[in-house]
């Protein structure tokens, strides 16, 4: 069963191959190749997990070897697969939800003539995708956590004809840059502490290494992972990605790419057990972009960005449980694979109000399509109600035990935890609730598109609701599965270890609490966005509203900050390399050449002067002779 | 008769040579200076070979004479063609090698 392993990642590798490769004739069927062999990888993925449950919950680690990747006296790079409960999971997600949306974008990219290479790219990212989690090396991890990011580039930018897109694309791709460095050091940083960078040898080493060696490699891996998962202060590329096609940002800005840097935290866990500080910084990171992310999301009146922010708040929560050590690490993926269920929901559904109406992005020119698109309602609303965290659908269990291990970190710290998380649920159920009341109800504000078309909303065809309608059943369905009986918590634990912290106030309170604040966020959000009609022009709002529609002037931030001051920075270089480099060099020329010049005039010809010359030195010598003969 | 005496007269010799070389412009009688030279150092090795009671200085005084012939046979030739060339023995004539 080990040798499944590689077929998994083999399968979409293989349709990517054939899609890129083969051509204008593959045209016609492209993308049921694509939705064929991506199916492929997930029915292999759910043969290897009835394998896993089939054994004791100790030996469900699977090690496939294909070979030594770069043998080099010490340095031991293998290619090496690692089948584990939590990449099972990952693995059941990714090929899971994309095997959905590539049936869903069979549909969605009906009209667009480039789309079997649109299929060609998807598969690309699920291998790199299967790659990324089923790595049994931080190198191996490496080439994955790449792929992924070539996939999201080319994807964000397959609409390259659209400068916007392309910008995007290219954006996507520097700031991840950013984070990709972390990972390059921390990789470095492992080889150079543990001599290997094999997960086995690296995670059961740290018990015996330096706790500074490890923040130092911790806080790296953050990095790493504030690149991947648009977390602040690496967050702007998040909301400028949704240019990609809705499927995309489904798949890759929602469910999955984007949650890599949680998996990454959480599997190096052991790390960051034994590196208190850069745990805390993880918290942090995690605590602030929830906030962030939150706010952005309010703000936006581009469904697909409300939703973009609200993906980057929601991850924040992951981040914040996987900087929670043990206590939350369980709870981290648990919301990560709940949210990877409502969150592609969304955006399909998202993209299927899109595909009604024109392409219009603008929720202010939607309104009451409810009636329009009953199955998109139904779904999104699913979905709606399992972000807020509406009891007993899946948001609610997951964001719960994220809250509660929040509060359970203890002390100071975790009042704050718990309160930022309290109070992100709240602006949650606020802007998800605004975005479902400016979509579906209210008044009709549509505005006939450039071409002075009229929209005509429509439900979607059947290759795109199905998607939507499995999806919002797992919305619905998937927290509760895994809350019975703890079931995800002890399929689970035997990788990421888990401990229950002690909180100050109990289970029942926290619950009550969280409650509460998405009564008041809803509420809030009815007062302003249901009672009253929505402007199809935005009003000016207040000055947070205002820095919100700008991403809370994050790309001014970069733009003083790092482009001016980038600027500043090699500017002034420049003038020091022209005036202090250039001058030492051009000096020392300079200097040599004029004293050579003065020099040549010895040379004059004449063998008399040589002869004075000669007499004149030996004069000289002799005269030194007996100077230090006397002395 | 003090041996130091000449070793005065080497030095004499030597000074009146390598004024010569400085100062006269005929190649020809530079030469014959430059011979001056070369035997007030033959002049000065052989008094030093009788004051240390050896016979190494009067050895290399031979050498001295061997080279001075070998030397005296170039340079003449060297004077020769050179006349040939410019008509004229002038030492300061022959400037070329300048930058």
């Amino acid at each position: 069963m080990d040798n499944l392993i590689a077929l998994l990642i083999a399968a979409p590798l293989l349709g990517a191959a054939v899609l890129l490769v083969g051509g204008r004739r593959l045209d016609a069927v492209g993308h049921w190749i694509g939705t064929l062999l991506s199916t492929t990888s997930f029915v292999l993925g759910l043969v290897l997990f009835a394998g896993l449950l089939g054994k004791d919950a100790e030996n469900r680690t699977l090690t496939q070897h294909l070979w030594t990747w770069i043998p080099v006296g010490g340095f031991q790079a293998d290619v090496t697969f690692r089948l584990d409960q939590l990449s099972m999971t990952f693995v059941l997600l990714i090929t899971g939800v994309g095997s959905l949306i590539h049936l869903y974008s069979v549909g969605y990219m009906e009209h667009d003539e480039r789309r079997r290479r649109f299929f060609g790219y998807l598969n690309l990212f699920l291998a790199a995708m299967l790659l990324l989690v089923l790595a049994d090396n931080y190198l191996l991890l490496y080439v994955g956590w790449e792929g992924v990011g070539l996939a999201s580039y080319l994807l964000i930018g397959f609409w390259q004809h659209k400068p916007s897109a392309a910008t995007a694309a290219k954006k996507a791709f520097l700031v991840n840059r950013v984070g990709d460095m972390g990972l390059s050091i921390a990789i470095m940083l492992m080889f150079t502490t543990f001599g290997s960078f094999a997960f086995g040898p690296v995670l059961s080493h740290t018990g015996d290494t330096s706790e500074g060696r490890l923040t130092a490699i911790g806080l790296m891996l953050l990095l790493a992972a504030c690149g991947k998962s648009a977390q602040v202060p690496l967050q702007s590329w998040l909301g400028d990605a949704m240019e990609g096609p809705t499927p995309v940002s489904a798949l890759i800005h929602a469910a999955t790419m984007v949650t890599a840097g949680v998996y990454l935290i959480v599997r190096s866990g052991a790390i960051f057990n034994a590196a208190p500080d850069a745990q805390l910084a993880v918290t942090v990171v995690g605590a602030v972009t929830l906030i962030f992310g939150a706010i952005v999301g309010c703000a936006k009146d581009d469904i697909k960005k409300a939703l973009a922010g609200s993906t980057m708040s929601q991850i924040g929560y992951m981040v914040l449980a996987a900087g929670l050590g043990p206590i939350g690490y369980v709870f981290a993926i648990m919301h990560l694979v709940t949210h990877g269920f409502f969150k592609a929901g969304l955006f399909l559904g998202a993209g299927s109000v899109m595909h009604g109406m024109n392409d219009e992005v603008d929720m202010r020119k939607y309104g009451a399509l409810r009636t329009y698109m009953p199955i998109t309602f139904v779904t999104f609303g699913l979905g709606y109600l399992a972000i807020i965290g509406f009891p007993f659908l899946s948001g609610f269990y997951s964001k719960d035990a994220i809250i509660e291990a929040a509060f359970a970190k203890g002390g100071t710290q975790g009042w704050i935890l718990g309160g930022v998380a309290l109070l992100g649920a709240a602006i949650t159920a606020f802007y998800m609730t605004r975005v479902m009341l400016m979509t579906f109800f209210g008044e009709k504000r549509w505005q006939p598109d450039a071409q002075g078309h009229e929209p005509h909303p429509h439900e979607s065809p059947k290759t795109m609701t199905i998607p939507m309608i499995v999806l919002a059943v797992g919305s619905v369905f998937a927290g509760f599965f895994f809350h019975l009986g703890d079931r995800f918590l002890h399929w689970l634990e035997p990788v990421t270890g888990h401990s229950e912290g002690d909180s100050p106030i109990g289970a029942t309170t926290i619950t009550g609490a969280t409650l509460v604040c998405l009564v008041v966020g809803v509420g809030i959000a009815w007062a302003r966005y249901g009672r009253k009609p929505v402007p199809v022009v935005a009003p000016r709002g207040s000055l947070l509203t205002r820095a919100a529609r700008r991403d809370l002037l994050q790309d001014d931030f970069n733009h003083v900050v790092l482009v001016r001051g980038g600027e500043h920075l090699t500017r002034s270089l420049v003038y020091v390399d022209h005036t202090l480099v250039d001058g030492v060099v051009n000096g020392t020329a300079a200097g040599v050449g004029g004293l050579s010049g003065r020099l040549r005039r010895v040379q004059n010809g004449f063998a008399r002067s040589y002869a004075v010359s000669m007499f004149g030195g030996a004069a000289l010598l002799v005269a030194a002779t007996l100077l230090m003969r006397a002395v | 008769m003090n041996p130091v005496n000449y070793l005065y007269l080497a030095a004499l010799l030597f000074t009146i040579g390598a004024t010569g070389v400085l100062i006269r412009r005929n190649a020809i009688v530079v030469f014959m200076c430059v011979e001056l030279m070369l035997n007030a150092c033959n002049l000065a090795f052989v008094v030093f070979s009788r004051m240390h009671g050896n016979l190494d200085g009067q050895i290399i005084a031979f050498f001295t004479m061997v080279v001075a012939a070998a030397e005296v046979v170039v340079g003449l030739a060297i004077i020769v063609s050179l006349f040939r060339t410019r008509h004229s023995a002038s030492v300061d004539d022959a400037s070329l090698m300048k930058l």
